[in-house]
């Protein structure tokens, strides 16, 4: 799949390093009020890999999701990014006064027909409430419908921005599988900015801990899929990442290690 | 041996304080048990009235009290005629057609002063609404200008315009384009912002923000100026009409005045009534129609 890296941010440096990578950000610096959130940020995201960005409350990991999606431009640094590309929020944010079909629909270039939105809808399993106002959804339908509405646009890189936090802990496993199962249907590049570890290892190729304003510790994933948290190297990784984030596991008392 | 697993002795059950069934006042306090309070469902506690005649019956109440005043002689006629004499006058001035005639004229200033008030004060907020430029240009004026009282520009509005129908209609616009304006501006600055970005990452062009995001949030707002706007539209009427008018319900009014019939002021009034109530049926269609996507209260 060829990823078309361009519409930079800023002027990239050397077009000829910009093929095989879906993200790639060189001394990304954003400065809030003087302080430094990110400060001298160096990122690469491979086409089609699932990378997972953890970090501390306020660490900046949301910031730098809303630069990648071109949402937040008073940056310094290179920054470039598909321009396909699809953001899925924490909250929704489908417009009330659309139904949900042509929710998926906006901003779509041309005339699409609704049998496109179908289709995506299709896909996460919400073909049957296509027509359905978001106020009647209930919170894990309204994040799928959200995650078609990101979909339905093909895109080359998705940006995930803790899509899963403020659903219940059922609903939530069962989209963690959904964007699993999309992940490898559509072979995209995914950035999905959590502050759930075991949700990171469950999901990504990589996981990466933010801290300070840069990526402070990368680790690859290398479990089997589909994994599984009974997997003894899942919570060696899980313990290692946690202590990364300023947390010391306890080994086995905690009741999600079992 | 398995004495633990048994089953549990049927003489230790019946004294458990457990039963589900037992009457809540038959040991309640002995055990300590809460009492229990039947929740009844909501069906059952809704009255049988239909909503309809729910709201009818208030204006029916008000109008036996009104003629039983009449009838016992506290109401005298010159002062307030019965309500079988007004009805009476109002089949009148039906059949001989003047009160159509005035109907048909007063609608049609109601009519083009509200289109002119539309277009105004919706102009004016989205100007105002969607650029900086337009707020700062723009929202001094208007709100220096809506507290001016527009009844207070009628003598102005006959110098300008003459005595025709362009002072009348120019001072429904007037009192029409505040409200609006003001609902429709609020409206659009309320709109979420988190929306707004969630368009932007979808890809929406300026325009595509404001029509699939702005304005249709804005709408709310937009509705309520209207209500609003109806209102005052009516008001602005029955101040215009009074003037220099010869023709429309108002200039029914003034003549009745003159000859002292306070039946036919009365007729008149009603119709100024019915005619609200008919405004505001428009609106709450319109925000059926146009607000059903709207999560909100609709009240018990």
């Amino acid at each position: 799949m060829a990823t078309d890296v361009h519409r930079p941010v800023t002027t990239p440096k050397s077009p000829s390093t910009e093929t095989r990578s879906a993200v790639r950000v060189e001394g990304l610096t954003r400065s809030f009020d003087g302080r430094a959130v990110i400060d001298g940020l160096d990122l690469d995201v491979k086409p089609g890999e699932f990378v997972a960005l953890l970090g501390r409350s306020g660490c900046g990991k949301s910031t730098l999701l809303r630069i990648l999606a071109g949402l937040d431009r008073d940056i310094e640094g290179t920054v470039l990014v598909p321009r396909r590309k699809a953001v899925a929020f924490q909250a929704p944010r489908l417009m009330p006064w659309k139904r949900v079909w042509r929710n998926v629909l906006l901003g779509l270039p041309g005339k699409p027909d609704r049998a496109r939105a179908e289709r995506a809808l299709e896909e996460v399993g919400l073909d049957h409430r296509t027509h359905a106002w978001p106020k009647t959804l209930s919170g894990g339908e309204a994040q799928r419908a959200s995650l078609a509405r990101a979909l339905v646009r093909e895109p080359d890189l998705l940006l995930l921005d803790e899509p899963f936090g403020a659903l219940d802990a059922l609903t939530r496993i069962k989209a963690q599988r959904l964007v699993d199962e999309l992940w490898q249907r559509r072979g995209c590049a995914v950035l999905l900015v959590t502050h759930d570890v075991e949700e990171a290892v469950l999901l990504a190729d990589r996981v990466l801990v933010m801290d300070e304003g840069v990526i402070a510790y990368e680790t690859e994933i290398d479990l089997e899929r589909p994994r599984g948290i009974s997997d003894p190297r899942f919570g060696e990784l899980r313990a290692e990442l946690l202590q990364r984030l300023g947390v010391d596991a306890p080994e086995t008392s905690h009741p999600a290690a079992a | 041996m398995s004495i633990s697993h048994a089953p549990p002795d049927p003489d230790v059950v019946t004294k458990s304080p457990a039963p589900e069934a037992a009457p809540a006042e038959s040991d309640a306090d002995s055990v300590g048990r809460p009492e229990l309070v039947r929740l009844v469902p909501s069906s059952t506690r809704r009255t049988r009235v239909p909503r309809w005649l729910r709201r009818t019956s208030g204006p029916v109440l008000l109008l036996i009290l009104w003629q039983l005043l009449s009838s016992t002689g506290v109401l005298t006629p010159d002062v307030l005629a019965s309500p079988g004499t007004i009805a009476r006058v109002a089949g009148d001035l039906f059949s001989d057609g003047s009160l159509p005639n005035a109907m048909g004229v007063s609608l049609q200033r109601v009519a083009i002063g509200l289109l002119f008030g539309v277009v105004v004060g919706t102009g004016l907020a989205l100007v105002s609404g969607l650029f900086r430029v337009g707020e700062d240009l723009v929202d001094a004026s208007v709100q220096m200008l809506r507290t001016v009282p527009f009844v207070g520009l009628i003598p102005l509005f006959i110098i300008w315009f003459g005595i025709g129908e362009a002072p009348k209609i120019a001072i429904i616009t007037l009192g029409v384009s505040f409200p609006l304006y003001l609902n429709v501006y609020a409206g659009i600055r309320g709109v979420d912002a988190q929306l707004i970005e969630a368009g932007e990452s979808l890809g929406l062009s300026r325009w595509g923000l404001v029509r699939h995001v702005v304005l249709p949030g804005a709408l709310p707002g937009a509705m309520t100026g209207l209500r609003y706007s109806l209102g005052i539209s009516w008001l602005a009427l029955v101040f215009a009409e009074q003037i220099n008018a010869d023709a429309g319900i108002g200039f029914l009014m003034v003549q009745a005045r003159d000859f002292l019939r306070t039946d036919v002021i009365v007729v008149c009034l009603i119709v100024y009534a019915f005619l609200g109530l008919l405004a505001d049926f428009v609106v709450r269609t319109l925000e059926r129609l146009l607000l059903q996507w709207r999560p909100t209260f609709t009240g018990r």
